[in-house]
């Protein structure tokens, strides 16, 4: 059953939520992206694995977390393991199959800023900067990237490249000689874009029910473009609406907040 | 050997300024008592390390303690950013800070390398990325057997780390569990180590293969009961979020800020006059 009555941000986490096969192992980013993660395992993907890169594998926590390393994530957990033992084995030594990351800016080739706004020596705007996102974006088999859009956030150019997805395009991220595939999919509270096969350049694949064409080139800072064949997201389901708004009501029954959403 | 003494004796003892300093603890045992007490002495000159400065950082970096700051994620975790580190970044207030930014990944190898008394932490990192050009410190060698390009940053040395513990036993014997973060690479890393904790035991009863440090690694183990504030401690009390959000307007004005240390840090005689202080306060 299809529900009519939800927001553009519960879409957002759903339609990421639907990109997580059942059994992944997933190293997941604080904030939208452990939302989403969290759901996923809540609903079609029971048994999603995932790691916090404060040291959780396996963690199914019944909220969401604030911090990277609530103590409900170790206590969940299949197993805690110290912090360099989850980038040196887990990550580097190849075993995550999606990154999932959030961003404070994007670019036309999935790139990630998380550093700096304006001149790193002289900054406009100083970020938290880079946490374990480079080397997830690096090494992951694959990376999806969630984060709401507008035209700041979807830039045609970083100042600042803290975590990289196809570089320059083309084939610069195989020349990089990076491990991982690299971002297959960013998801926004508008659409879903995933990188066109060749130039890498991340084009409009599927519009959420409700959103134009013009609202995404609106809120996109380069010249967008969209696939010859552009789908419309599925919207969400009652039961994928009641889980995630049931995890949500436990989190801020829990913390007073949201969860994480810095 | 570990002396059980008071923490006002173990920063006064073996924190000097200048030093290169690291306290550890990865969102959960964040040694927020040390740095008060090194707030109250007036250390100075600091070279900061912490993976996610966190507030214990906010606060040395804003008691003008630093002069440089190594470190990988500098926010307030689920509320925002850390205030004073950006005022120190963007308009060099209380002074200017040097600033040594690495990733997560980069910055516990870095530990590791430091605990096993290698040169340089080597890992599979930063292609593509543009921390290298802006950090002089993160180079790139080519392995000899296989010619990958890898990439290789400093060691971590610090002169001192603290970090908060929940057990010691009466010989300094030091027990943690939970999310561990780099405390034990941080501690053997470095050449003097001080360990707050929740309580002394006479018995650890740590089960096989727990994390334990050995007093005899460690310089100083000091009581401090509810010295992880406002993070939390494993089996003793959750992380006081209320706390984080709090920080957030009183770190981000300058004047407030001030304030806020003069009264609750500056004006208390330990962490314990701290407490009660920030309870009546309530």
């Amino acid at each position: 059953m299809m529900s009519s009555d939800y927001s553009t941000n519960e879409m957002m986490t759903v339609a990421a939520a639907r990109r997580l096969k059942n059994g992944a192992v997933c190293f997941v980013g604080i904030g939208l992206p452990s939302k989403a993660a969290n759901l996923a395992r809540l609903t079609s993907s029971p048994d999603v694995v995932l790691i916090y890169e404060s040291g959780p594998i396996g963690a199914k926590p019944s909220v969401l977390p604030l911090s990277i390393g609530d103590g409900e994530l170790a206590e969940t957990a299949d197993t805690v393991v110290p912090t360099g033992e989850i980038f040196r084995y887990w990550l580097q030594g190849g075993r995550i199959d999606v990154g999932f990351l959030g961003a404070a800016q994007v670019d036309k080739y999935g790139n990630i800023n998380t550093t700096v706004i304006g001149d790193y020596h002289n900054p406009k705007v100083r970020l938290p900067g880079a946490g374990g996102a480079p080397e997830i974006a690096g090494s992951a088999k694959e990376v999806l990237i969630i984060l709401k859009q507008s035209h700041r956030t979807f830039v045609d150019r970083l100042a600042f490249i803290t975590s990289v997805g196809f570089g320059e395009g083309c084939d610069h991220r195989q020349q990089l000689g990076l491990p991982g595939k690299g971002p297959v999919g960013i998801i926004t509270d508008l659409c879903i874009m995933e990188p066109e096969a060749g130039t890498h350049e991340f084009i409009v694949t599927a519009l959420h029910p409700g959103v134009t064409r013009e609202q995404v080139i609106e809120h996109t800072g380069w010249a967008i473009r969209f696939a010859e064949q552009v789908i419309e997201t599925a919207p969400p389901t009652e039961a994928e609406l009641q889980a995630l708004r049931a995890l949500e009501a436990r989190t801020a029954a829990a913390h007073g907040q949201a969860g994480g959403e810095e | 050997m570990a002396d059980i003494i008071s923490l006002g004796e173990a920063i006064s003892r073996h924190v000097n300024d200048g030093d290169c300093i690291a306290l550890e603890g990865f969102t959960h045992l964040i040694p927020t008592a040390a740095s008060h007490e090194i707030i109250r002495q007036g250390k100075q000159n600091l070279h900061l390390v912490r993976m996610t400065p966190d507030l214990v950082y906010d606060l040395l970096i804003g008691a003008g303690c630093a002069r440089k700051l190594t470190f990988s994620w500098g926010g307030n975790p689920g509320v925002g950013s850390l205030h004073r580190l950006r005022d120190a970044v963007e308009k060099q207030w209380p002074n200017a800070l040097e600033i040594d930014e690495h990733s997560h990944a980069d910055l516990a190898n870095a530990y590791v390398a430091g605990a096993s008394g290698l040169p340089f932490a080597l890992l599979r990192a930063y292609a593509g990325s543009d921390l290298p050009k802006v950090n002089p410190s993160i180079k790139f060698i080519t392995c000899p057997f296989t010619g990958e390009k890898l990439a290789a940053t400093p060691a971590v040395r610090p002169d001192v780390t603290v970090i908060h513990a929940q057990k010691a036993d009466r010989k300094g014997n030091v027990l943690l569990w939970g999310i561990l973060g780099v405390q034990k690479e941080a501690a053997l890393a470095a050449k003097r180590c001080i360990v707050t904790v929740e309580e002394i035991v006479d018995d650890l009863n740590a089960p096989m293969n727990a994390c334990v440090l050995p007093g005899w690694a460690l310089s100083a183990v000091c009581h401090v009961p509810g010295g992880a504030h406002p993070s939390y401690a494993h089996g003793y009390y959750e992380r006081d979020n209320r706390f984080y959000q709090a920080w957030d307007p009183i770190a981000r004005d300058r004047e407030a800020f001030s304030a806020w240390i003069d009264e609750y840090i500056r004006g208390t005689r330990d962490f314990g006059e701290f407490q009660q202080k920030i309870a009546e306060a309530k």
